[in-house]
């Protein structure tokens, strides 16, 4: 058996006095969608902030394709192929949003100080694939028929899906996405919940999710690995941890309807 | 050579002292605020003007001088925040550093215009002879200068930890959402630190221009010594700041002593670039505040 | 049109000379002309990096004394009894060396300082300007203090068949010279600006976080930015220091900051014609003043003029006049988009 793409080694992380997360073990193995469910505060966000680097664990380690990732910074992380969206809509919001995947295509490129100062032939044919390539990203998103309106003016779900963009376009072989369809109407969620199916059948890109809407999670998922107060409490197909005792009373006691929401048609 | 020592640790403490007034008063308003507030050297330099106006052209007693030299660089500091930093309360950091540099540009010219190129020299009661203790010696005035600094520090400290606004202006300091959630004039606030942060740098002027000369571009170098040393203590941490205004007293005076005097100015930018480069978050780093 | 009008209005510079051929009016636009090309490099890094960078004045003086100095010769002991000679060079190597050594500066400063950024990085910055002027102040058997350098050759131009180089002494031969650099640094920025290295400093500047996120390297694309900031920084120094021909450590001086600051800010910081337009606002305004004012009034003016453009008109002077025309600011765009599937 190959070593999984991304392995969660017993990270611990203490913010202040504040545990937010006590010990935490699991695996991504390549080519599948796992995703991270559990309460507000259970520690989701703080494992993704781990993961990319924004954040050092204060115990443990994150291994990808058997190598250590703790202690690199973000962007180098990024090179690695490990990217992510963020929980809020972030985008280069007074750009264009071609402007915005050019900007996110930077790993995909090469050229240095002298290539860009002298144009060389080699920095402008670059220069001309980068542009074809982000023409490609947007239509893989939708958005190619938007791609001269300035970022900020997007549609919310429009902004989503171009976020999604940016963390897709320096082809990532694992993409962490936080809370991809938060605040998107039943339609949008679909079209979401299709991109990432796509994302991984086309593009052959891993997926880590946190999400909230359990209809997605559940209809998405290959795994599903449940936190609650920084510890996890149960871990395996989406059925299975559906019935788990435990994630029920976890969900019951933060949340009283969630049970419902639990329950919701696969 | 001990004796040579015991000097400058002499000389740099009484320095410090004065050091201490100016940066806590510019790491208050930047902790307050979060302005960088490129006047401070200006409003330092308008305090030793007033003393020299007042004592010298108007004839008023010395003592009194200093204490009107101060409460003038309160009003200035008032109307500076009112008319300037008020409009841009939600501005970014980079537009309001860039205006208080057109202010700064504004005050230090109109200065060198009322008073003219040529360095003023402020009368004192005190005598110019040494008190000599042992093997160290200082001047009376500079003693006095002294103590007048560390009674202010003190009187601000009691400021801060006493009064209802001063208790506001520490809330706003740590978080000044929750504190105007909780009633917090935050407006009233800010003008006050930065009137009551240009007061501690006009009276730093009233005191050290006595010492020195008074000149119009007295403020450039020491609006910058000021960023030393709240860069030495940690951006907006006023314990810091006293530790800095006496670290940058006691580095001037020791580099003077053993190393060079012509470069007794440089030795604090040096050392403010050597922190930086070792220790980002300043010398006295209560808690992290980059960026 | 849009390719023709900047080549039209360069047409337009270069026949200045001829179509006014006053000594005075050339020299002070070929001093306003070099304090362009300052505004210009400090643009790269205020308006498209979003760093404040206080001391820029430092990297234009640098530019001055190296050049200076490689061109006049030193001979400086260093202590233990050893001495660094150099003898004078031709005019071009100091030319090279006012924009290498500011650069190689500019590299150290940028790995310094871009550990911290913001407030400390404004900071720090000035203090670098302020350590430098202390230093040629006091380095008397070096940079001859406050006395100043003087006596620093005009540069001078050769091309084969001359029997001699000329040297560019008259104003209207200094006027061309700053106009062509002005011209090259221009486009230098503007090589930058469009390249994948500007997106990347747009990007950190838009948003770090998500500029990291999508692997852009912070310090490096800063630093990078700096050291071609510093490097035509010290060309603009050096040739002021090769026109006024003596150069004293205010060349430092915290007000020549200043001076770039505003005329980029009034411009537009963030576009290319930014510096260029606020500079040749207030790159003649000391010249014009003279005779009627006191220098207070100019720097008084200089400091108002900051004060109401970032509280009235905070994006510039080029961003303002070019929402005029909402048409044209739609079109472009889509040339983008168009050019992109094209």
């Amino acid at each position: 058996m190959s070593p999984p793409l991304l392995a969660v080694e017993h990270v611990a992380v203490h913010i202040g006095g504040l545990v937010a997360i006590a010990d935490m073990s699991f695996e991504v193995p390549a080519g599948r969608i796992v995703s991270l469910i559990g309460p507000n505060g259970a520690g989701k966000t703080t494992a993704f902030n781990v993961i990319t680097g924004y954040m050092p664990p204060t115990k443990g380690r994150v291994l990808f394709e058997g190598q250590p990732l703790s202690g690199l910074p973000p962007e180098r992380i990024a090179a690695r192929g490990v990217v992510r969206s963020f929980q809020r809509t972030s985008i280069f919001g007074a750009c264009t949003v071609f402007e915005n995947a050019l900007m996110a295509l930077h790993l995909r490129g090469r050229a240095g100080v002298f290539g860009a100062l002298l144009r060389l032939p080699s920095a402008r044919r670059e220069e001309e694939r980068l542009r074809a390539e982000a023409v490609a990203l947007l239509e893989l998103v939708g958005l190619a028929d938007r791609a001269g309106t300035v970022a900020s003016v997007l549609a919310y779900g429009e902004q989503r899906r171009l976020g999604i963009a940016l963390a897709v376009a320096a082809r990532p072989r694992l993409l962490l996405l936080d809370e991809p369809a938060a605040g998107l109407n039943p339609s949008e969620t679909a079209e979401c919940t299709a991109l990432i199916r796509r994302l991984r059948d086309e593009r052959n890109i891993t997926v880590l999710l946190v999400e909230h809407d359990m209809a997605m999670v559940m209809r998405i998922s290959d795994t599903v690995v449940v936190l609650n107060q920084g510890r996890i409490i149960a871990a395996g197909p989406p059925d299975a941890v559906r019935d788990d005792p435990e994630v029920i009373r976890a969900y019951l006691g933060a949340v009283p309807e969630a049970d419902g929401v639990l329950h919701a048609p696969a | 050579m001990m004796d040579q020592a015991l000097q400058h640790l002499v000389n740099g403490t009484v320095l410090g002292g004065t050091y201490a007034l100016l940066g806590i008063g510019l790491t208050l308003i930047f902790g307050v605020m979060r302005v960088v507030n490129f006047t401070h050297g200006e409003l330092y330099a308008f305090g030793a003007y007033m003393v020299y106006a007042l004592v010298s052209l108007l004839g008023l007693n010395f003592y009194l001088s200093l204490v009107l030299a101060t409460l003038l660089g309160v009003a200035l500091g008032a109307l500076v925040e009112l008319v300037l930093l008020r409009p841009l309360r939600h501005a970014d950091i980079d537009s309001v550093m860039l205006v208080m540099i057109g202010a700064a540009l504004v005050l230090q010219n109109t200065e060198m215009w009322v008073w003219g190129g040529v360095a003023k020299m402020v009368p004192t009661p005190f005598v110019g002879t040494p008190l000599v203790v042992g093997p160290v010696s200082v001047l009376p005035l500079r003693l006095f200068v002294f103590a007048v600094a560390v009674a202010l520090l003190v009187g601000f400290w009691l400021l801060l930890d006493r009064t209802r606004i001063g208790t506001a202006m520490r809330a706003t300091f740590q978080d000044p959402q929750t504190a105007s959630l909780m009633g917090v004039r935050v407006g009233l606030v800010h003008t006050m630190t930065f009137a009551l942060g240009s007061g501690l740098a006009a009276a730093a002027g009233a005191l050290l221009g006595p010492v020195f000369v008074v000149s119009p571009t007295m403020g450039d170098l020491v609006g910058l010594k000021a960023f030393a040393i709240v860069i030495l203590g940690g951006l907006g941490n006023l314990p810091g700041a006293a530790i800095g205004g006496f670290a940058l007293g006691y580095v001037e005076e020791f580099g003077a002593g053993y190393l060079s005097t012509e470069y007794r100015d440089a030795f604090g930018f040096l050392l403010i670039i050597l922190v930086l480069a070792i220790r980002p978050q300043g010398l006295v780093a209560a808690r992290e505040r980059i960026g | 049109m849009r390719y023709f009008l900047p080549w039209a209005f360069l047409a337009l510079l270069a026949a200045v000379p001829i179509l006014l051929p006053d000594p005075y009016t050339l020299s002070v636009l070929a001093s306003a002309g070099i304090f362009i090309i300052g505004a210009i490099s400090l643009n790269l890094l205020l308006g498209y990096t979003g760093q404040l960078s206080l001391g820029h004045a430092a990297f234009f003086g640098l530019g001055a004394y190296a050049s200076a100095l490689t061109t006049l010769g030193f001979d400086i002991g260093i202590g233990f009894g050893q001495r660094i000679t150099l003898a004078p060079q031709p005019v071009w190597f100091g030319f090279l060396a006012g924009i290498v050594v500011p650069a190689l500066f500019g590299w150290l400063l940028g790995r310094l300082a871009f550990r911290v950024r913001g407030a400390y990085f404004v900071i720090i910055t000035i203090c670098f300007a302020q350590v430098l002027r202390l230093l040629t102040l006091n380095w008397v058997e070096l940079t001859q203090g406050p006395m100043a350098l003087s006596g620093i050759p005009a540069l001078s131009l050769w091309w084969p068949g001359l029997d001699a180089p000329i040297a560019l002494f008259r104003k209207d031969q200094i006027y061309w010279l700053v106009l062509a650099v002005a011209a090259v640094a221009f486009l230098l920025v503007r090589q930058v600006v469009r390249s994948r290295i500007g997106r990347a400093l747009v990007a950190l500047r838009e948003n770090e976080t998500l500029a990291r996120s999508v692997g852009i390297r912070v310090t490096h694309y800063l630093v990078i930015a700096t050291v071609i900031s510093a490097g035509i920084a010290g060309a603009a120094g050096s040739l002021f220091a090769h026109s006024v021909r003596i150069v004293d450590p205010d060349v430092f001086l915290f007000i020549y900051t200043v001076t770039m600051v505003i005329m980029v800010v009034t411009g537009g910081k963030g576009t290319l014609w930014g510096p260029v337009v606020g500079g040749l606002l207030f790159g003649p305004l000391p010249d014009l003043l003279r005779g009627s004012a006191p220098p207070e009034a100019q720097w008084i003016a200089y400091g108002v003029a900051m004060i109401l453009i970032v509280m009235f008109l905070p994006r510039g002077i080029v961003p303002a006049v070019a929402s005029l025309w909402p048409r044209r600011a739609a079109a472009k765009p889509a040339a983008v988009a168009v050019e992109a599937e094209g």
